[in-house]
């Protein structure tokens, strides 16, 4: 079981990689799918069947599909090179973000060491579970989210008229 | 058993990359994308805490962050055709002036 | 005699398990074609497909060896990466769904208990959901690589209409998960055994979720109609405005494919149909133990015949809906029926248990 888990994260390492590089905002679009994909494997790996799909319904299923969509109908093409590129951000931002990556690394490694076993116990996250806690502990949240989803369409719809 | 901190280290490359293509690309919408796949990295360590505490909690602020990020794509997507809409462009250096 | 670990005889299983169904299914799916020939024609005081075999029955055989050997002509300007994957991902996408389909209950052979299944997930209808809705990407990707207008207008067409009716889909199918109280759709199934008691004249029905949900079973059957985009709901290549939709510019092997991934996409909904509202397997089950292993995929292959015939007699009867009016029944109609059967559901469960 070990072995998928290295597996799909390297699939989704390779992916991330494509999303940031590809010119082109399909294959970008359509790596980040894998990602998505490769990320609800290793989620299901980690006892979380529900969230896994969870995922993929609603992340690859449907705002990926929002966001195919918007490629298609603007017609996105090939990106091409920045009419003004700022010096500075490409000489200092890689090294940060490598110090970023080291530093997270080392914080890593002296906290839970290489081989700290995430503790597996018989975890029940089965669907019944999730939900007893999410409409019993965490109610106001969901009431919350969904005024924001509210929000959310409203804004939408104005945003997407064509007279604002 | 899958170790926790290889865990968390595939969730810092996922969030390391997506920082580096927020900074690089120049397509608003691959920058958009950039920022769910930090969202996705910080999820996967969420889910991973979740199993090492052990509790369903993590499980679930996994599930509000998709839920908000939801919310987040479907106006920021708006946003996206609004301004091509009116700037004929999705570069985002073409972005820098408040009026046109 | 050799003799497996349980390992290995999970593995050797789970791999003829894949390969039967994979068998069946195709065989199944390029039948379903003549059935639909032949049902169509004879609505409309045809023959139908006559001359290859007796009653045409070797049509399909001719058909696939013809897309086999047609030219594959693909545009100049097409995507020359997604224009491939795109039917593959419709292919990959409609198979995918039938890992956790029952279609019977579990025999057992050399000490070893077999389910009629190939893999039993406690999340198995979401997993369902989760494929069908990534099935939206061929459609999309099909239409938009094509690099071309009428694909185009259909690849958006049919995914604005898919992720629509995927709402109304699920929405159907809660009444009877909030009953059940489970995603499993075996232990769904299961708990639909036995006739009703204490209904009166009603006592000789069997349990099926059907009387219990009827209009969570119509919304869900409309819905999967316009999901599969079948007739009254084929927007996405409505012939008369778009050509062929998303797959005008596919030809040959390509164009099969999409062909039998809309087939089987069918023999996925008519399944969970059967499996949520009709009770799947159940039946009447008795003689000796191999009847009664067989007579229960019997009772399964037979309702999902009559779903698949009833979308073939849909198609033979109704006309084609405009688009706006297909948006409007969707999200105006659909879904508010949809909520109300839910509100419904819930009240008289309330009600029921306190």
């Amino acid at each position: 079981m070990e072995i998928l888990f290295y597996i799909f994260g390297v699939v989704a390492i390779v992916a991330a990689l494509s999303v940031v590089f590809q010119r082109t905002p399909v294959y970008s679009a359509l790596s980040l799918i894998v990602v998505l994909a490769a990320l609800a494997v290793i989620y299901l790996l980690l006892g979380a069947p529900f969230i896994a799909m969870v995922q993929v319904i609603v992340y690859a299923g449907a705002i990926m599909v929002l966001f195919v969509l918007v490629i298609m109908l603007l017609n996105a093409g090939h990106e091409g090179p920045s009419a003004h590129r700022a010096k500075f951000a490409r000489w200092v931002g890689p090294p940060l973000l490598l110090a970023f990556l080291v530093e997270f690394g080392v914080i890593v490694w002296k906290q839970y060491g290489l081989t700290g076993a995430a503790s597996a116990p018989a975890l029940d996250a089965s669907p019944a579970a999730i939900g007893r806690l999410l409409f019993k502990s965490y109610i106001l949240p969901f009431e919350v989210t969904s005024i924001l989803i509210l929000v959310a369409v409203l804004g939408a719809v104005v945003l997407a008229k064509k007279q604002l | 058993m899958i170790p926790l901190s290889h865990i968390l280290l595939l969730s810092v490359i996922l969030f390391t990359l997506g920082a580096a293509g927020f900074i690089i690309r120049r397509n608003v919408i691959t920058v958009f994308m950039c920022i769910e796949l930090m969202l996705n990295a910080v999820n996967l360590a969420f889910i991973a805490f979740a199993r090492r505490l052990p509790g369903l909690d993590g499980q679930l602020f996994v599930f509000f962050v998709i839920v908000v990020a939801a919310a987040e794509a479907a106006v920021g997507l708006a946003i996206i055709v609004a301004l091509y809409r009116n700037r004929n462009s999705l570069a985002i250096d073409d972005v820098d002036s408040m009026k046109l | 005699m050799a003799t497996f670990s349980d390992t290995e005889f999970f593995l050797i299983e789970t791999v003829i398990k894949i390969a039967l169904i994979m068998f069946i299914l195709l065989t199944a799916i390029a039948y379903l074609t003549w059935l639909e020939r032949k049902v169509i024609a004879h609505i409309q005081s045809r023959w139908g497909p006559y001359l290859v075999g007796p009653h045409g029955l070797l049509q399909p055989l001719a058909d696939g060896l013809k897309f086999m050997f047609k030219e594959d002509i693909a545009p100049l300007e097409a995507d020359p990466v997604v224009y491939w994957l795109a039917p593959f991902l419709a292919f990959l996408m409609a198979f995918l769904s039938i890992a956790v389909i029952p279609f019977g209950e579990s025999f057992t052979l050399a000490g070893h208990v077999i389910q009629l299944q190939i893999t039993d997930l406690n999340v198995g209808l979401l997993f369902v959901f989760a494929v069908t809705s990534l099935g939206v990407y061929s459609v999309a990707l099909a239409g938009w690589s094509s690099n071309s207008k009428y694909p185009l207008l259909g690849g958006l067409r049919s995914s604005a209409q898919m992720i629509s009716y995927e709402v109304s889909l699920s929405l159907g199918v809660i009444g009877v998960l909030m009953i059940a109280g489970t995603l499993s759709l075996r232990e769904i199934v299961n708990q639909q055994a036995g006739l009703w008691a204490h209904a009166g004249l009603f006592s000789v029905l069997p349990r099926w979720n059907l009387f219990l949900q009827p209009l969570g079973f119509l919304i869900y059957f409309t819905a999967a109609i316009a999901e599969t985009n079948r007739i009254p709901f084929d927007l996405p290549e409505g012939e008369t405005e778009l050509v062929a939709g998303f797959h005008t510019e596919y030809s040959s092997f390509k164009f099969a494919i999409f062909f039998m991934s809309e087939y089987a996409n069918m023999v996925t909904v008519s399944a969970i149909a059967t499996l949520l509202f009709f009770g799947g397997w159940l039946g009447p089950s008795f003689g000796p133990y191999w009847l009664r292993v067989i007579l229960p995929v019997l009772w399964f292959c037979l309702k999902l015949f009559c779903f698949l015939f009833f979308y073939i007699w849909v198609r033979g009867t109704l006309p084609r809906f405009r688009y706006d009016q297909l948006m409007a029944f969707g999200w105006k109609f659909l879904l508010p029926l949809g909520l109300l059967n839910i509100l419904v559901t819930s009240f008289v469960m309330a009600w029921l248990h306190s």
